[in-house]
């Protein structure tokens, strides 16, 4: 690679946007040139920087309260704690931002890859602090009707420890613009998030993928799209899947 | 679709992403109360043509109408503002080029950019082309990938790179030249 090339490409790798093989080589290519990684280290600090002053402008609440006001009353069919979720999942969307933009590579572009990799941002967002579980049982009797109400589908809640994979609760989640349902299961240390949606943006078919070190399974049954994703190995994830099915079946 | 309909998914797919529109609006107008405005008039769109979003990137999609109510408020109210992809003078051309050829390999520029003064980041990037300035505002302070900037400014992915790169190496030798170093 010339300095030419890596003087374009380095900001696509420091952005988490090029595919292995470019990343490689640019790897390479910084570790033995010394003008293109004094350019990469003082891009990073630029960015840091930037993101570090306040230069976001943070939108007032005047302009929320005019965007409100520019409707007809709602009938308030949503709870309060809908609202507050709501908000909340404002601040968890803008601190996600980051992660989700590290998912995707210039090169690919196919719906699957774009779901895994909303799978993999929701996935890595839900192990920050006290964001895995909003209803915290093993319970799958109360973890079910839970969801009523907030997505459009009853998913299917199994407790499946017997199998290996304990029930620790639900939450819920934004997948591609839309509400899911967040299963959340553990095996030994691991985390699994299980998201259960109606929407086919998930594709059909069953898949398999790995993308930053996670597995992410994909599967579609009875008009139900599943994604299963987990820092498991994939045959515990495989396996974890035909358990799942087997109890639901 | 019963307007409560219309409300409710406003609120799903629009609501959520009014502080990126709203950033988006005031880096592309720089006026903060006309960029105000250029949300709200962005969010009557979004909500009249809300039956028709398909429903795969509520903020991509706001966001392409923000670009769009920005660029004709900019065209309808001063034209002057919008300064064309190639439109870079000599001296501006140069001063990417030398930035490029920028050695250094102990970094005290990193340094320095490290306690960089926010107003003068936010002067340095006020004052970049607004293709340029776009691209660093979407990605650097909103975080969008380089897909969603393509989709919402209508360029190729290549073009969403070279534009970041150019607009990084622009800032940085503004940066370097307010601090009087030599370059």
């Amino acid at each position: 690679m010339t300095c030419n090339e890596a003087e374009i490409l380095l900001h696509a790798f420091l952005d988490g946007e090029l595919d292995a093989g470019h990343a490689r080589e640019i790897e390479g290519h910084v570790a033995t040139c010394p003008r293109c990684a004094a350019a990469l280290r003082v891009y990073g600090e630029l960015r840091a920087a930037m993101s570090r002053s306040d230069l976001r402008y943070v939108a007032p609440d005047s302009l929320r309260a005019r965007i409100n006001g520019m409707f007809p009353a709602a009938t308030p069919r949503a709870s309060n704690r809908w609202t507050l979720f709501n908000s909340f999942m404002l601040g968890s969307a803008l601190s996600a931002t980051a992660a989700a933009s590290l998912m995707f590579a210039v090169v690919r572009s196919d719906q699957d890859q774009m779901i895994a990799g909303e799978l993999v941002s929701a996935h890595l967002r839900s192990l920050q602090a006290e964001r895995l579980i909003d209803v915290h049982t093993s319970d799958q009797h109360t973890v079910r009707p839970w969801f009523n109400g907030k997505v459009d589908i009853a998913p299917p809640v199994v407790d499946l420890a017997a199998q290996g994979f304990t029930l620790v609760g639900g939450r819920l989640d934004f997948i591609d613009g839309r509400a899911v349902a967040a299963i959340v299961y553990r095996r030994g240390g691991h985390v699994i998030n299980l998201f259960v949606t109606q929407g086919s943006s998930f594709g059909r078919g069953s898949t398999l993928k790995t993308m930053h070190g996670f597995n992410v399974k994909l599967w579609s049954e009875q008009g139900l799209y599943f994604g299963a994703i987990s820092d498991i190995n994939a045959d515990e994830l495989q396996e974890f899947e035909e358990k799942f099915e087997a109890a639901t079946r | 679709m019963s307007p409560n309909d219309g409300r409710e998914r406003f609120e799903t797919v629009v609501a959520p992403y009014l502080a990126d529109a709203h950033a988006y609006a005031r880096w592309l107008i720089r006026n903060r109360a006309d960029a105000e405005d250029v949300v709200q008039e962005a969010c009557v769109r979004a909500f009249r043509a809300i039956d028709q979003f398909s429903g795969s990137n509520g903020r991509a999609w706001l966001l392409t109408i923000v670009r769009n109510t920005a660029f004709t408020w900019l065209k309808e109210k001063r034209a002057e503002a919008l300064v064309s992809m190639d439109g870079l003078n000599e001296s501006e051309r140069l001063a990417v080029e030398r930035g490029a050829l920028l050695e250094s390999s102990t970094s005290p520029e990193g340094e320095m950019i490290a306690a960089a003064d926010a107003d003068e980041l936010e002067r340095h990037i006020a004052a970049l082309p607004t293709e340029f300035r776009e691209v660093l505002v979407l990605r650097d302070m909103r975080g969008l990938d380089y897909r969603e900037i393509a989709r919402i400014t209508g360029a190729p992915i290549g073009t969403v790179m070279s534009r970041l790169a150019r607009a990084r190496s622009m800032l940085r030798t503004a940066w370097l030249a307010t601090e009087g170093q030599p370059i």
